[in-house]
Order: C-alpha cells, then sequence, then structure tokens
C-alpha cells in the first residue's frame, strides 16, 4: 500500500467516525411450535453516519431480524426482542412508545425489501403511493407532496409521465426504483436495505446499484445493506460485519474483511465462490450445514463445522478478538492463525 | 468426435394474446459428449424453455435435434420413453420439484419402477447405491422432502436425474436457490459425477461465475437466439459482442481492488412477442446504428467462436 493510499483509507474512516445507530447486546427469539428459534444472538453493531456497513451472511443467520429490529417492525408474536438497546440521537429506540415509532418508520429509517410487489400497492397510482408517504411525515398540502413525488421518481431515473402509473405497468427493476422512491422521499438518514437487487437481471442490478450508490451520496445517507452477495459488498460497502447463526463473527472495513478475512467462516465464503477470473478445478465449500436455530452448538457456533476446531473451541464461547484497525473477529484461534 | 447432442435451427414459438412469443428462435448448438455446454442469459432469453424443448418436454415448433447423430425431432410416444432414459432434466427448485407425499427414496427409484426393467432385488440395490452417489446418510431414506433443507432436496433431484444412468443432463439452473456454501457443495458433486461417469451436461444459469466455473462452452443467449458462444475461456478473453461485455461488466466482483469499468444498459429486457427482424439488443445497445436492424448473420469469427453482430469488428477495434 502506497502513501496515498493510506491517506485515502484514514480519510474514509474519519468520515465515518460519527455514529448515527448503535445497537448493543441485541437479542431476538421466535416462539414456535416445539420450541424458541435464536435468531439474533447478543449483536453489537455500529452504524456510522454517511456509510454502508454491509450486513454478509446466508439465509437465515439473522440479517434481516437485526434490520427488522431496528425499525421494530418484528411481528410479535411470534417473535421477541428480548433483550438489547438500539440508540440512535441518543434514544433508546426499543423503549420509545410505539406513536414515536411510527414517526421515525418511513422519516428516520426506511427499509427496502427484495421483492418490490410485495412492497408497493397495487390498486393506488405508484406517483400517489410516494405522495401519500411524504404526507404522512411531512407538512405538505396534496400538490406540495405530488411535486415531491415526481422530484423523486425522476431522482430514480423514472419520468414523470409514469406518475399515474399502477405497479403492474412496471418491470421489476422499475418496481425497486419506485420503492427506493419512496423509501428516500423524507430523506431518512438512515436506510435498511434487505437484499434489493436479488430479484433482478444482473444487467438491472447494475442500473440499480449506481443509482442508490449516487443516491446515497446526494442524500447524505446511511445505508445497511443486507446481502449475501460479496460482489456487492466490495462495490458498495465501507464497512462489513459477517454474520452467522445470529451473531457477528467479523467486522472492519471492507479492506480489511477482503485483503485479510479472519474467521475461518469468512475465509469458507470466499472459498465457496466460483471465480471470473482464476480458474479452479474444484471449490472449497464449507464443510455441513448451517445449525439449527433451535438446537445451537456449544461453544463457538461454527466448531462443527470448522477445519481449525479444536476441543477448546466446542466448550468456549469466543470473543471479539481485536485484529488491528477496526478489524475484530470472534475466534479462538484468529490471532494463532495470523 | 461426433457431439451427443445437436440442435439445428430450433424454434419454440408460444401463441399469446398480443402475438406470437418468440421464446426459441433459430438456435443451433452442439455439445460433446462428455462436455458441459453452460448456456447463459437473463430471465425471459428462453434458455430454460430451451433446455425443456431439447428434452421434449415441449414440442417444438420448427427445426430438429439430433441426438447421437440421430434425428429425435418428431419421435412416438414410445420411442420418447426409450429417449428419456438417455436425457434427464435437474430443476432449480427443490421445493415445488419433490412430491411432497413420497418419501426419500421412493422418489430416488420412481424412475426405475416406471422404466419396468428392474427386479425388486435390483431396484433394492439401487435405493442404497443412489443415496450414496448423491453423498446423503442413509438415515435420510425415509424422510419426506419437507423434512430436509434445499440443499439435500438437491442432491434428491440429482439422485432422481441418475437413476436410470443417463448420459445427457440439462441441469436448470440447479444452484440457483442455494446459498453460497451449498452451492459449491452442489457444484463439486455435479463435476465429480461428470468425470465419473462421463456425463454429458447442458447448465443453464444466469449466473456468469458458476457457468464460467463449470462449462467447456458457454452460450449466451438474448431474446430466444444466440448472441455469442466460444470455448469458456476463449468467451472471457476475448468478448465480442457488446451484450456479453455489458452482462460481463454488470457482475459485482468480490474484490477490493478491483473496479471494472461497467457499461449500463438502457432500459430492460425487451417483448419477445413479434419481435422486429434486426439485432434484438439494438433498442438497449450502445452501439446500434442503422445497419442492425437488417436480420443479423452467424460469424465464426475465432475457432469455434461464433457471433451475430455486425458492428462486432467495428467495436472492437478491428474493421
Amino acid at each position: 500500500m502506497d502513501g496515498t493510499d493510506m491517506i485515502n483509507g484514514t480519510e474514509r474512516q474519519e468520515r465515518g467516525r460519527e455514529t448515527l445507530v448503535d445497537i448493543r447486546d441485541l437479542w431476538v427469539e421466535y416462539r414456535i411450535d416445539g420450541g424458541v428459534v435464536h435468531a439474533v444472538n447478543g449483536v453489537d453493531l455500529t452504524i456510522h453516519k454517511g456509510e454502508t456497513l454491509g450486513l454478509v451472511g446466508e439465509t437465515g443467520a439473522g440479517k434481516t431480524s437485526i434490520a427488522k429490529s431496528i425499525l421494530r417492525v418484528l411481528p410479535d408474536p411470534p417473535s421477541k426482542i428480548t433483550a438489547g438497546q438500539i440508540f440512535m440521537d441518543g434514544e433508546d429506540l426499543l423503549q420509545l412508545p410505539e406513536h414515536k415509532m411510527r414517526r421515525i418508520r418511513g422519516k428516520k429509517i426506511s427499509m427496502i425489501f427484495q421483492d418490490p410487489m410485495t412492497a408497493l400497492n397495487p390498486t393506488v397510482k405508484v406517483g400517489a403511493q410516494i405522495a401519500e408517504a411524504i404526507r404522512l411525515h411531512e407538512k405538505m398540502n396534496k400538490s406540495e407532496a405530488a411535486v415531491r413525488a415526481v422530484e423523486m421518481l425522476e431522482m430514480v431515473g423514472i419520468t414523470k409521465e409514469r406518475y399515474t402509473d399502477y405497479p403492474h405497468q412496471f418491470s421489476g427493476g422499475m418496481k425497486q426504483r419506485v420503492v427506493i422512491a419512496m423509501a428516500m422521499a423524507c430523506h431518512p438518514e438512515l436506510l435498511l436495505a434487505d437484499e434489493p437487487t436479488t430479484a433482478l437481471d444482473v444487467t438491472v442490478q447494475a442500473q440499480i446499484l449506481d443509482m442508490m450508490t449516487n443516491l446515497k451520496k446526494e442524500l447524505q445517507t446511511s445505508v445497511l445493506m443486507i446481502t449475501h452477495d460479496l460482489g456487492i459488498v466490495a462495490e458498495t460497502c465501507d464497512t462489513v460485519a459477517v454474520v452467522y447463526a445470529g451473531e457477528i463473527v467479523e467486522y472492519g472495513t471492507m479492506m480489511e474483511i477482503f485483503d485479510e478475512p479472519s474467521h475461518p467462516y469468512t475465509i469458507g465464503l470466499f472459498g465457496s465462490l466460483p471465480s471470473i477470473d482464476r480458474k479452479d478445478k474444484r471449490l472449497k465449500p464449507i464443510h455441513g450445514l448451517m445449525p439449527d436455530p433451535m438446537n445451537l452448538p456449544s461453544g463457538c457456533k461454527f466448531h462443527p463445522r470448522c477445519p481449525y476446531a479444536t476441543e477448546e473451541c466446542r466448550n468456549t464461547v469466543p470473543r471479539m478478538e481485536q485484529m488491528g484497525g477496526s478489524h475484530i473477529v470472534k475466534c479462538l484461534k484468529a490471532r494463532e492463525k495470523k | 468426435m461426433a457431439p451427443l447432442l445437436e440442435t439445428k435451427n430450433l424454434k419454440k414459438y408460444f401463441k399469446t394474446k398480443a402475438g406470437m412469443l418468440h421464446a426459441v428462435d433459430g438456435i443451433d448448438l452442439a455439445i460433446n459428449k462428455g462436455e458441459t455446454l453452460g448456456v447463459v442469459g437473463e430471465s425471459g432469453c428462453g434458455k430454460s424453455t430451451l433446455g425443456r424443448v431439447i428434452l421434449h418436454l415441449l414440442e417444438s415448433t420448427d427445426g430438429s435435434i439430433f441426438y447421437e447423430g440421430k434425428d429425435v425431432t418428431s419421435v412416438t410416444p414410445k420411442e420418447l420413453v426409450k429417449l428419456r432414459e438417455h436425457m434427464q432434466i435437474i430443476f432449480q427448485d427443490p421445493f415445488s420439484s419433490l412430491n411432497p407425499r413420497m418419501t426419500v427414496s421412493e422418489i430416488l427409484v420412481e424412475p426405475l419402477i416406471i422404466s419396468g426393467k428392474f427386479s425388486r432385488e435390483e431396484i433394492e440395490k439401487k435405493r442404497k447405491e443412489l443415496l450414496d452417489t448423491v453423498g446423503l446418510p442413509k438415515r435420510y431414506a425415509n424422510s419426506y422432502p419437507h423434512e430436509l433443507d434445499g440443499g439435500r432436496r438437491q442432491r434428491i433431484g440429482i439422485g432422481r436425474a441418475l437413476a436410470l444412468e443417463p448420459d445427457f443432463i440439462v441441469c436448470d439452473e440447479p444452484v440457483s436457490a442455494l446459498d453460497v456454501s451449498i452451492q459449491a457443495q452442489i457444484l463439486n458433486l455435479l463435476q465429480d459425477l461428470q468425470e465419473e461417469r462421463g456425463l454429458t451436461y447442458m447448465f443453464i444459469t444466469h449466473d456468469l461465475s458458476v457457468v464460467k466455473h463449470i462449462s467447456h462452452d458457454i452460450m449466451v443467449m438474448y431474446l430466444g437466439q444466440m448472441v455469442e458462444q466460444a470455448p469458456s475461456d476463449e468467451l472471457f478473453a476475448h468478448t465480442w459482442h457488446p451484450y456479453t461485455k455489458a452482462l460481463l461488466s454488470a457482475i459485482p466482483v468480490p474484490d477490493a481492488h478491483r473496479r471494472m469499468q461497467r457499461i449500463l444498459l438502457k432500459g430492460e429486457i425487451t417483448s419477445p412477442v413479434n419481435p422486429a427482424p434486426g439485432c434484438r439488443f439494438y433498442s438497449r445497445c450502445p452501439y446500434a446504428k442503422e445497419a442492425c436492424r437488417q436480420p443479423q448473420k452467424i460469424e465464426e469469427i475465432a475457432p469455434g467462436h461464433f457471433i451475430s453482430c455486425c458492428m462486432a469488428k467495428e467495436i472492437n477495434g478491428l474493421g
């Protein structure tokens, strides 16, 4: 790494220093027939102002549960936040009364989902849907809200002629644009993006990611980007948190995670990916399967699948180890390997 | 070497209210024995329809299909039953392609029972073998599909396809519904099986890194037509067609230091209903010219490397 890179690297971090949301020791469980699903197990996570934080992990790791906890939209029952605090502007969101929380949803924090169709009302014109979201939070009359809605549509690359179209008249990619326009309409400080491009084709995904990056710069929004795609992380994120079985197992800047992945699970994720550049004869998948969240392993939750696991890993719950910089890893062996 | 499977000008049109939908429109392909042809494209490009037409799961509209050099385009139902023993399919969604009321071992040996050629002892033996082959522990033999996760269900789908020891398998997005770590396990299994048994695959996917990993040859499809086809390494080393270039540049690369110069396409895939005679990529192509409105010829630009683009030489600085 040469000098200029170093400066850019620190600058990137300096800018992101200011905390927007601070999650402390969050626990979420789902009570269903026959037992308790341990979805989130003691997550500490900080989202800084203006940064994009990638939340990476496989199906069932608890990524969406973390995001929905921030917005307090987990269905209760069956799910329950059993412990933890989520601070934003000095307030613990988990303690706010519902009417105050309602003012935050869609205003300070917005969320977009994987499937844009289920996020839109099929019987209301898209422009009117955006205007409705605006009027819910801002003191505007109908025509003022309509003007803002048109602005938002244009911002995501949809011409104002389509204001009066219904959702079914849009393609998948265009629908996701509408959803993003709606989410950004009140200029939120935090956007929770839950696999926003997974349902889209790659060329359309490229358009949407490009647009989101520009929009984020323009409006200075922080983004929590939930994805299973490490390529998307490399392209959009400043910092990365790797989630496994409801825990953050590794956290660091994007460079730290990609240059020196240190948790065996993170290393396994990279090994599982077929590469466009290299020609590997065989992939190196992670052995075994995700653990049953109703019956999680003792000690380190990854130990049954870990090639480095020892007796100690079976019995001792690892703590976060400092790896230098902002890089932290929840693994007993991480330092030894280093 | 003679190809195991070949199609000539294969077409499949669907009648819709709006007009004729050209799902597959004049596909020529050849797959050598023991090799994999990867078919890539975005949703709606006709790649799954192509696979189904080849297997006679859909009736072709025009063109011909050859298997081991024999024309099998129109076969009698009796011949089709025999043909199907050689050609099988693995579906994308292991959740909807398995009968929820059958146990794992019932699903695995059902093809053997239907074929009527096996004794009870042979079927029993095969039952155990198939579980082994696809790496499923014996304790799952009497489980039902809903008790298993996606990766194990896909193993059942693969086992069922292998039951009659086919030579040719259409793999229709077999790993798209799976998480990356499980995806890698299934890809390795498919490659091992190919090596052990000399299987021939047609591997349909929208994921370019998967297709590069598993394929010998790759065909890129756009709105029912082939736009570019080449040996895998050649395609990635020398990409000619503007659509392939855009597709490649659109993939997010999991590398912290590399940024691809991205070609952002305008708009989305257009309708395959009553398409205009010219290049179908015309409306999204950054290089489109008047000549592109004419029907495109397929040109062999390098040995084994075919493209369908009249602008290709100019774009790539050769004309």
